[in-house]
């Protein structure tokens, strides 16, 4: 009787003493209560990202009329509607190339500036100003009697004034504004964390300046690049006051989200809208993918000289 | 493409000046090195020895002052016109390139042929000992062999002077010993000039065939090793070059050169006087390893603390007067012991000035 109570009590000793406590076990995977913190932004990504995007998802496959499929049926048969995608790449993939090609070389000699946090102010302001105010600002100075025209009037370098606003050249203009602040800072970040004494050193081993920039600077960007390629794209993608205010909202640049909004806001087929958000979503997503595997082809490490 | 090859005869730098804004980085710097010599430049952090080694790479512009290798004038030159072999701090290898490309970069900048550059590359990583590691990335090798590839795509192109940058600062203690002998066996074998950046004057010491010590932008001190070690020109340089004990003294009698008698923390000690001194106020320097034990030993002293060192043990304590004098002693010694201390009269210079 006495024996058997003990042994179960020992058993009982040994197995709390083997089993790792769950906390223990946790902590091993990183997890402890500072990891609740994590909650807040979760709870806000799933109710204001993850549930908008799934609703909108089966929003799409519940249209008004017709099999779950008939809106994309709709969307690609249509060309006023299908035609969106390439008028919406057309500005977006040269405006997105042009800023992130121009911000290297001014990254480049800012880096090197001692007032950079001057230069770096002024070139951020567009960021602040946001898109419709750049717009409005366009609009009067290039419009057929803004400053430019008039100036080049008086100058004499044309005769009747350049068309350059409500129409493609207008939204690529404004796209190319208000993206470079963007864009330029992203480069100047990665062009920062390269390290200053790998350029040294191969000036010591006889490479030129343009040596230098070829292979070693530009090698060590790629990575940064496509990750700002990608960044500047989805934000120049989903263009849309500029398109209406800059440019021909019913011809040249009747962009995807154009589509989107009339068929929400002017049709009042919200099924259909969410369809045209979800190929707008596919899009992008397709030229992101397309990106990042383009890099993998680079290096991908650290972009300093040193142990790390 | 490199100005010369290494058949120069003589780099001389000629009052070498840079500032920065209001920092006089160097001063009035000259020096002149020869074919073949290791050059170690010494001195603590700030004193415009890094500066002066960026200025012979190209890296910074000079304020005032000229740098020749032999009847050329280089100082106007970029860095890639140069051709000097650089070796940094961090090592600055190329990360994306293999190791055999890092050190094939001078050569392809140069636009040798291919076979030209496999070859000398395969024979840069045999210096090195490397031979087995050319095809990885720096980021998987050690901070050793790293070191070592740093090195060997400085040498590669065959520089007239190999610059190195406190090279040695980012390694392990045992690392450290075994890349110096690395280092010199290199430079003998492949007869370029170096000057060699450091701020550690065992480093210097081991290593350098001259050593020149800097200190505020102006060169203090120019000496083989073994006039450093045992007679600093002046007390600052003594300080540096491990005079633990730099003591204000007064001249007691031989007011003029050779073996005079100071009284040093209330004791009479002779020494050697290496300054004229202006009064009979004067600095005593004595390193801590020649000041000992001894039972007619002039200097009375408390022990305050012995650290063991193997052979000997470190102690620190205190003369009658409170000075705080640095020892050895072969013996053990406790804490609050009171020991006399005796010191070779040639090991003890006497420097003018007060301090």
């Amino acid at each position: 009787m006495t024996h058997t109570s003990d042994r179960l009590a020992r058993a009982t000793q040994e197995s709390t003493h083997e089993r790792t406590p769950w906390r223990v076990r946790l902590a091993l995977h990183d997890i402890d209560g500072i990891t609740l913190l994590v909650v807040p932004a979760v709870l806000f990504v799933l109710g204001l990202f993850v549930y908008p995007f799934l609703y909108g998802l089966v929003l799409s496959f519940k249209p008004r009329a017709g099999d779950f499929l008939a809106n994309y049926r709709k969307f690609f048969s249509d060309p006023f509607l299908y035609d969106t995608i390439y008028a919406t790449l057309r500005l977006a993939l040269p405006a997105t190339i042009i800023n992130v090609l121009v911000s290297i070389p001014v990254a480049l000699r800012v880096r090197k500036l001692h007032r950079r946090r001057l230069l770096t102010t002024i070139l951020v302001i567009p960021i602040t100003l946001g898109t419709v105010l750049i717009a409005e600002g366009l609009l009067n100075y290039l419009g057929p009697q803004g400053w430019l025209n008039r100036t080049l009037m008086l100058l004499g370098v044309i005769s009747a004034p350049l068309r350059l606003v409500h129409n493609y050249t207008g939204v690529m203009i404004s796209l190319i504004l208000s993206g470079f602040p963007f864009t330029f800072l992203l480069t100047l970040s990665y062009i920062t964390g390269i390290d200053a004494s790998l350029e040294q050193a191969a000036a010591t081993l006889g490479a030129t300046a343009r040596a230098r920039f070829r292979h070693i600077v530009l090698p060590l960007l790629v990575q940064g690049l496509a990750v700002n390629f990608c960044l500047s794209f989805v934000q120049t993608f989903s263009v849309f006051p500029s398109a209406v205010l800059l440019g021909a909202p019913a011809g040249d640049t009747r962009v995807i989200s154009i589509a989107a909004y009339q068929a929400a806001y002017e049709q009042y087929d919200a099924s259909m809208a969410a369809t045209i958000a979800m190929i707008m979503g596919f899009v992008q997503l397709t030229v992101v993918v397309l990106a990042l595997a383009g890099r993998n082809l680079f290096y991908r490490g650290a972009a300093g000289g040193g142990k790390g | 493409m490199s100005i010369a090859g290494r058949d120069f005869r003589e780099l001389r730098l000629e009052d070498l000046n840079r500032s920065f804004g209001m920092l006089n980085a160097l001063k009035g710097v000259s020096l002149s090195v020869k074919r073949g010599e290791f050059i170690a430049l010494l001195g603590p952090s700030g004193c415009g020895k890094s500066t002066a080694l960026n200025c012979l790479a190209g890296l910074l512009t000079l304020s005032g002052g000229s740098i020749w290798l032999d009847q050329t004038r280089i100082d106007r030159l970029k860095p890639e016109e140069r051709g000097f072999g650089m070796v940094f701090q961090n090592y600055a290898l190329f990360p994306h390139m293999t190791v055999r490309r890092n050190i094939g970069f001078g050569l392809t900048m140069q636009r040798r042929p291919k076979e030209e550059i496999a070859r000398k590359v395969e024979e840069a990583l045999a210096i090195v000992r490397l031979g087995q590691q050319g095809d990885k990335l720096p980021g998987q090798l050690s901070g050793g062999q790293q070191q070592r590839v740093a090195i060997a795509r400085a040498i590669v192109i065959e520089p007239p002077l190999v610059l190195m940058d406190e090279p040695l600062s980012n390694l392990d203690a045992k690392l450290r010993l075994e890349m110096r002998s690395e280092i010199r066996r290199i430079h003998d074998l492949i007869g370029s000039a170096t000057i060699y950046v450091t701020h550690d004057q065992e480093e210097a010491l081991s290593l350098a065939d001259r050593i020149v010590v800097m200190r505020d932008g102006t060169v203090r001190q120019v000496g083989t090793p073994a006039e450093l070690y045992g007679r600093p020109a002046h007390a600052d340089v003594a300080e540096f070059m491990g005079y633990r004990n730099v003591l204000p003294a007064r001249v007691l009698d031989g007011g003029g050169s050779g073996c005079i008698q100071v009284s040093v923390g209330g004791a009479a000690l002779k020494g050697m006087a290496i300054e004229q001194r202006p009064a009979d106020q004067a600095i005593v320097a004595v390193r801590p390893d020649d000041l000992r034990p001894a039972s007619d030993g002039p200097v009375a002293a408390i022990v305050e603390s012995a650290q063991y060192h193997g052979r000997e043990f470190y102690c620190s304590g205190r003369a009658s007067d409170g000075t705080e004098l640095y020892f050895c002693s072969p013996q053990p010694v406790r804490k609050g012991e009171r020991v006399l201390l005796a010191a070779d009269p040639t090991r003890v210079l006497i420097y003018a000035g007060t301090s």
